[in-house]
């Protein structure tokens, strides 16, 4: 019955959506009647489809098998967490969750819009259902998730063993905020564009929702890559592959559409190409859902494929980024541009910064779109790997990690480049130090490693420099420095943070791409194998049950060059529903390097195949993008960004709370 | 500079880099991308030793020989072979006819090795390349894909 009841609630939804989406586009201009109304709307949409995502959940949850998508992918022996994020582990279910989470930006945006121009959320609110009318439609048209079955199967068919981990609790739902979150600044472009009204007060609204979208999308990449990382046992933290892609060229759009936006609120300057990026960023993260979900790519990620979900898909994506960009041809010529500047300036330097992310974000277009291109046209199958994108994306931001640090430092309008190189001197000199002190402990070689390692230092020490610099160290006495730094704004911590962590990630790619060592090896039990100065010793294999697989649990003894010791299980697993086998490798951090145990099919012998991976500074990638995500949630909790007025806002805060 | 110059020589960067990194991404797309080919095409094509490739077919029924970390199998599309080493483990639904995709280079030897072994991430995946070199040899069947 319940089910029954989600499925209406979904209907309910879309209809709901689609009307709000009419009379928003033809009364936005009316007295404030339709923004009420579709305040209103928007939160019931919230309620509804919430309501159709918590029927699935419980039936997920109960194994109810007369829901054929828990049939498809659910099984009573599973534990309860997997039960859960089985919803969202296939099609039918992950769109509902998209939907979930764009209702739910829809509803905050009437819940805490209360203070914007009347006309602005109407139309912002307008598009925001057009959005859920279309998604909700196809979910329920081409994709629905509360098909019944009759007769009742006995069990279900279990969910890909791949997908059995707690990574499927976060990836998804932390991805889709990221990418569902642009959905927001796209409906406040296109009401831009419509209105033909933009100012600074637009840009600080657009601002605290690119901030939570990029900060989303940060941690949902990071988190994917480090599942893709532990589960799927190649040792790999980033592959290049098409859908690592979908999700990385919104994170590079929006990158630049944070640092755009900060121009746009602060000196009413690059209006156009503002609203055009918030325009793309969503256009993006639109492509990743339909490369991902189409089933044009195969991957972990393409659930099912189904050609004519595909085209109607292609088709949405078509209307809204064909529309959105027509609009911004027509109107885009009404908005206009203010706000002068010398080309050395922080303006020039986020123009710079703008440009070097949206080439990158074009070679990595290229590289992903080509083969599929190629292979429509052509039917030749080729690949773009790493290769390619190392040489055209390294070297678009390597000059983008060269000037960073020089960003924050320079000043509005007319910037002084000698004075700020001055000041940054110190950093130049620790980072080269640094560098070279690594290579005459490491060993140097000639390679591009040196360099990687040296923009790395550059940009955390830059980061640093910048916070040293706005606290006056060393220039007056240490305790009116320590409480200039600990009073300085959170918004100029929350960027010194972004920019260290970004260092810091760089780091740990160029450390783990140079130093990484590995040893493939038979190993009977009792035997010994050296990597790196850890000494691995073979105990065995014993045989293990786990609640819905039986597993080969393998026993090592693990000694690191100080003496201790410590124990590692990777694991070969059968999944029982499936007959599905997965192996789990282990993994042991020390420090900020990582042991990578994987192990292999046992020989006639009784001897197994053995990969030990030793990853050094690996760690650094994620915590660096850790570190982004905290600065992009600092700066969210600032006070003043989340005031919508340009206005005093010492009365409107406790509105805006 | 005056207000015209300024603008110029913003745009002039701005153009600059532009055309630097569409080069970029054409001389990469010339040179770093890698083709593949079925065991067949690489007969027909005489393809060089030592260039990156992408090698897809299936695995020939009983071919598959381990000698401690080393395996060597035979990549099949029902006219030609060819034989294929990798050393490491490979992925866990590697078996006899089953469809992989092996990343690497001919040797000297005429020997394809193989620095990395695709093959399928669940029941229901068949690399797609795979499938179209199969189907253009005829020696695809709907129910080996199992979708």
């Amino acid at each position: 019955m319940s089910i029954e009841l989600g499925h209406f609630a979904l209907i309910l939804a879309f209809a709901i959506a689609t009307v709000s989406a009419l009379v928003g586009l033809v009364l936005w201009r009316s007295d404030g009647r339709a923004a009420a109304y579709l305040q209103q709307g928007a939160i019931l949409q919230f309620l509804l489809i919430a309501a159709a995502f918590a029927a699935l959940v419980q039936a997920f949850a109960t194994s109810d098998f007369s829901l054929a998508l828990a049939f498809e992918h659910s099984h009573s022996t599973q534990p309860m967490i997997f039960r859960i994020t089985g919803v969202w582990g296939n099609h039918e279910g992950s769109m509902l969750l998209w939907v979930l989470i764009l209702v739910a930006m829809g509803g905050a945006v009437a819940a805490f819009g209360r203070n914007l121009p009347r006309d602005l959320l109407a139309l912002v609110l307008a598009i925001q259902s057009l959005l859920v009318a279309a998604f909700a439609g196809f979910t329920l048209f081409t994709s629905n998730p509360f098909a019944r079955l009759s007769p009742v199967p006995f069990e279900g068919k279990d969910l890909n063993p791949v997908l059995q981990d707690i990574g499927l609790a976060l990836h998804p739902p932390l991805l889709y905020t990221g990418y569902v979150g642009f959905s927001v600044c796209f409906s406040f472009a296109i009401a831009a564009l419509i209105s033909g009204r933009i100012d600074a007060a637009w840009a600080r609204w657009v601002r605290p929702w690119t901030l939570l979208s990029w900060t989303f999308l940060t941690l949902g990449i990071a988190m994917g890559s480090y599942w893709a990382y532990y589960e799927l046992g190649w040792g790999g933290w980033w592959f290049w592959d098409p859908v690592e892609n979908a999700s990385f060229m919104p994170w590079l759009a929006g990158t630049a559409l944070l640092h755009s936006a900060l121009v746009m609120e602060k000196r009413n300057a690059l209006k156009i190409w503002t609203v055009f990026l918030a325009i793309i960023t969503f256009s993006l993260s639109l492509l990743g859902t339909f490369m991902v979900r189409s089933g044009i790519l195969t991957s972990v990620h393409t659930f099912a494929s189904d050609p004519t979900r595909g085209l109607v898909i292609l088709s949405l994506l078509a209307a809204f980024i064909g529309g959105a960009f027509v609009l911004f041809a027509l109107r885009a010529s009404s908005l206009r541009a203010g706000g002068l500047f010398h080309p050395v300036s922080k303006e020039g330097a986020l123009i710079l910064n703008n440009l070097l992310l949206a080439a990158a974000t074009s070679a990595v277009l290229v590289g992903t779109l080509y083969p599929l291109l190629l292979d429509a046209l052509t039917g030749r199958s080729i690949s773009v790997g790493g290769p390619f994108f190392e040489l055209t994306f390294g070297s678009i931001m390597a000059p983008l990690l060269v000037i960073l640090p020089f960003g924050p430092f320079l000043a509005w309008k007319r910037g002084d480049l000698v004075g700020v190189a001055q000041r940054l001197a110190w950093a130049a000199g620790l980072a080269l130090f640094v560098t070279i002190l690594v290579f005459a402990l490491r060993g140097a070689s000639v390679s591009l490693v040196p360099f990687g390692l040296l923009l790395g230092f550059w940009v955390a020490f830059g980061a640093l420099a910048d916070l040293a610099d706005r606290a006056k160290l060393f220039r007056t006495d240490l305790v009116t420095s320590l409480r200039r730094l600990f009073g300085l704004p959170r918004t100029a911590w929350a960027t010194a943070i972004a920019h260290f962590g970004i260092g810091v990630t760089v780091i740990g790619i160029v450390a783990v791409s140079a130093w990484e060592t590995e040893l493939v090896t038979t190993m009977q039990p009792g035997q010994t194998g050296n990597l790196a100065g850890y000494t691995v010793l073979y105990d065995g294999v014993t045989h293990t049950e786990g609640p819905n697989f039986t597993s080969d649990r393998g026993s090592f003894t693990i000694t690191e060059p100080t003496g201790e010791t410590r124990t590692a299980h990777p694991e070969r697993r059968v999944y029982a529903a499936s007959g599905m086998p997965t192996t789990e490798a282990a993994i042991e951090t020390y420090g900020f390097s990582q042991l990578y145990l994987q192990l292999g099919e046992p020989g006639a012998d009784g001897g197994s195949v053995v990969r030990v991976w030793h990853k050094p500074f690996i760690t650094l990638i994620w915590l660096g993008a850790l570190l982004m995500a905290s600065a992009g949630l600092l700066s969210l909790s600032y006070r003043r960004l989340r005031v919508g007025a340009p206005r005093p806002a010492r009365a409107k805060t406790a509105a805006a709370e | 500079m005056t207000r015209k110059q300024k603008r110029l020589a913003v745009i002039g960067g701005l153009g600059l880099v532009l055309a630097l990194a569409a080069g970029l991404i054409f001389v990469a797309l010339r040179d770093q991308i890698v083709f593949f080919y079925s065991p067949s095409e690489v007969k027909e094509r005489a393809v060089a030793v030592g260039t990156p490739i992408r090698l897809g077919g299936l695995v020939k029924d009983g071919s598959w020989v381990k000698t401690g970390e080393a395996n060597d199998f035979v990549v099949t599309d029902g006219e030609s072979e060819m034989t294929v080493r990798f050393i490491g483990i490979l992925p866990d639904l590697f078996r006899d006819g089953q469809g992989v995709v092996a990343e690497g280079a001919i040797g000297t030897d005429g020997v394809f090795a193989a620095t990395n072994v695709l093959a399928k991430h669940d029941e229901n995946y068949m690399p797609k390349e795979v499938v179209e070199s199969l189907k253009a040899r005829g020696e695809w069947q709907r129910e080996a894909s199992g979708s």
